[in-house]
């Protein structure tokens, strides 16, 4: 008796946790994916079901998603492109949301030696300004505002190195082809950046850049994405959110 | 239609093209004569490092460029040193980007070409006087015209071509650093998929004539030295 509730209880438990236990695909942007792996082990405990990452730049897994890449979930570095999916009709309706927003930082190294980043910028103490590209790149558009604002765009428009994504722009400053570079605040904190190297620019300089995701139409793990876009709007979450470098939607209001 | 910024990044790598094209030639005829006729031991070495890029991905010679284009970089610094600014960035260091990706598709056709010719032709061209530079022009560049022409047309698509690179090293500035390729990714990358359509088939119509004319003018030129 004791041993047929023994292995009934097993089977239950082996069972259950299989059933339930999916894993699940996640594109994330490049930027993001850092991050990404700091909650997932979170989720992982909580939760069960594992995540299966893939990390490239938003434009990217918009054109593999266009043309069937088989993912749960797509996290993006910007608006844009989980809207094109949703008027496409590949979102699950009503999965679209603001995971995290993302903040927008001039670094400026060796600030010792030359100056503070704010100021360099404002009196053209550089040699070379690395952006991201505004074509490509969603920090690159809050660069490019952020320089309009300051009334400083006409004058460093043609000169400005643009990296092909922020990870790309990152590197320009960081081997010291460009002395300054608008980067994301997110990038800085995982490189461990003395923050005297760097502003974080105001948020009223630039459009929020809004990070959404959405869960795929094609999903057959649909359940499991929900309870992942529910962790990733909990406290657990948010909390990593923070201390990565993101503010979330609500803290703009 | 072609924007004024897919037109410069036409220019931008035409020139580009050329320019690594002609500096290729200079440094490669050279090089290739060197490395066809040294029985020098360091031959296999300089063989190896020019034959690399054709197998490291180029996201690995971009890194370790931009590393060496940096004002404490390797290049960059000497650069800094004889009087210029910042390498990364311009098309001067595109330019040595370009010679350093595409020196084995010079280097190798020419080192096969000038292998080819036989010594006695060369002795032969000695005992009638003529002094090694002499005969190196008069006998040896003719001799090793097929090998020329595909050195100069593989240097000048390679680069056209060029991506990686690029990319890594361009800061993707318009009518400086920003080439066809790079054009090409952006539009594929902001959605505008009618221009990317555009610049690619012009690109795939324009490699294909460039070696369709070299493998024709190669051949031809086999088979006039046949009939003789």
């Amino acid at each position: 008796m004791r041993f047929t509730s023994f292995f009934s209880g097993l089977f239950l438990l082996l069972t259950g946790h299989l059933a339930f236990a999916a894993t699940l695909s996640v594109a994330t942007a490049s930027n993001f994916s850092d991050t990404l792996k700091r909650i997932a082990p979170a989720f992982e405990k909580a939760t069960g079901h594992h995540l299966r990452i893939s990390a490239a730049s938003s434009g990217k897994l918009y054109a593999q998603i266009r043309h069937g890449a088989p993912y749960d979930l797509f996290l993006s570095a910007d608006a844009a492109r989980p809207i094109a999916l949703e008027q496409e009709g590949l979102n699950l309706p009503g999965s679209r949301f603001t995971y995290a927003v993302g903040q927008l930082a001039l670094w400026a190294p060796d600030p010792a030696n030359h100056g503070l980043a704010q100021k360099r910028l404002e009196n053209h103490q550089f040699r070379r300004l690395a952006i991201g590209n505004p074509k490509t790149a969603p920090y690159g558009i809050a660069a490019m505002e952020t320089l309009k604002q300051l009334g400083l765009w006409d004058a460093l428009v043609n000169d400005a190195a643009r990296g092909e994504n922020i990870g790309q722009t990152f590197q320009f400053v960081a081997t010291g082809n460009a002395d300054i570079g608008f980067v994301a605040l997110s990038q800085l904190i995982q490189a461990k950046i003395d923050p005297a190297q760097y502003w974080v620019i105001p948020a009223q300089h630039h459009q929020p850049i809004l990070q959404q995701g959405i869960i795929l139409k094609r999903s057959a793990n649909k359940k499991a994405a929900e309870r992942f876009f529910d962790f990733i709007k909990g406290p657990a979450a948010e909390q990593i959110l923070r201390e990565s470098g993101y503010l979330l939607e609500a803290a703009k209001e | 239609m072609m924007g004024p910024d897919d037109l410069s990044a036409l220019w931008v790598t035409l020139r580009l093209a050329m320019i690594s094209t002609l500096l290729l030639l200079m440094v490669g005829i050279p090089l290739a004569w060197w490395l066809a006729r040294s029985k020098s031991r360091i031959r296999t070495l300089v063989e190896t490092l020019i034959a690399l890029p054709l197998v490291l991905p180029p996201t690995v010679l971009g890194f370790y460029l931009l590393i060496a284009l940096s004002p404490s970089g390797f290049i960059g610094g000497f650069w800094q040193a004889m009087g210029g600014k910042g390498l990364a960035f311009t098309f001067t260091g595109l330019v040595i980007g370009s010679v350093l990706y595409s020196m084995p598709f010079v280097v190798q056709p020419l080192q096969n070409a000038f292998a080819a010719i036989d010594r006695r032709t060369l002795e032969a061209a000695a005992t009638l006087r003529a002094s090694p530079l002499n005969c190196f022009f008069t006998v040896v560049l003719p001799l090793a015209r097929p090998g020329l022409i595909t050195a100069s047309t593989l240097g000048f698509a390679h680069t056209l071509g060029e991506f990686g690179v690029v990319l890594m090293i361009g800061g993707n500035i318009p009518g400086e650093t920003q080439v066809l390729s790079i054009a090409i990714y952006d539009h594929v990358e902001s959605l505008a998929y009618g221009q990317a359509h555009l610049l690619s088939a012009g690109l795939l119509l324009f490699s294909f004539l460039i070696l369709y004319l070299v493998y024709r003018m190669n051949g031809t030129h086999f088979l006039h030295r046949e009939q003789r």
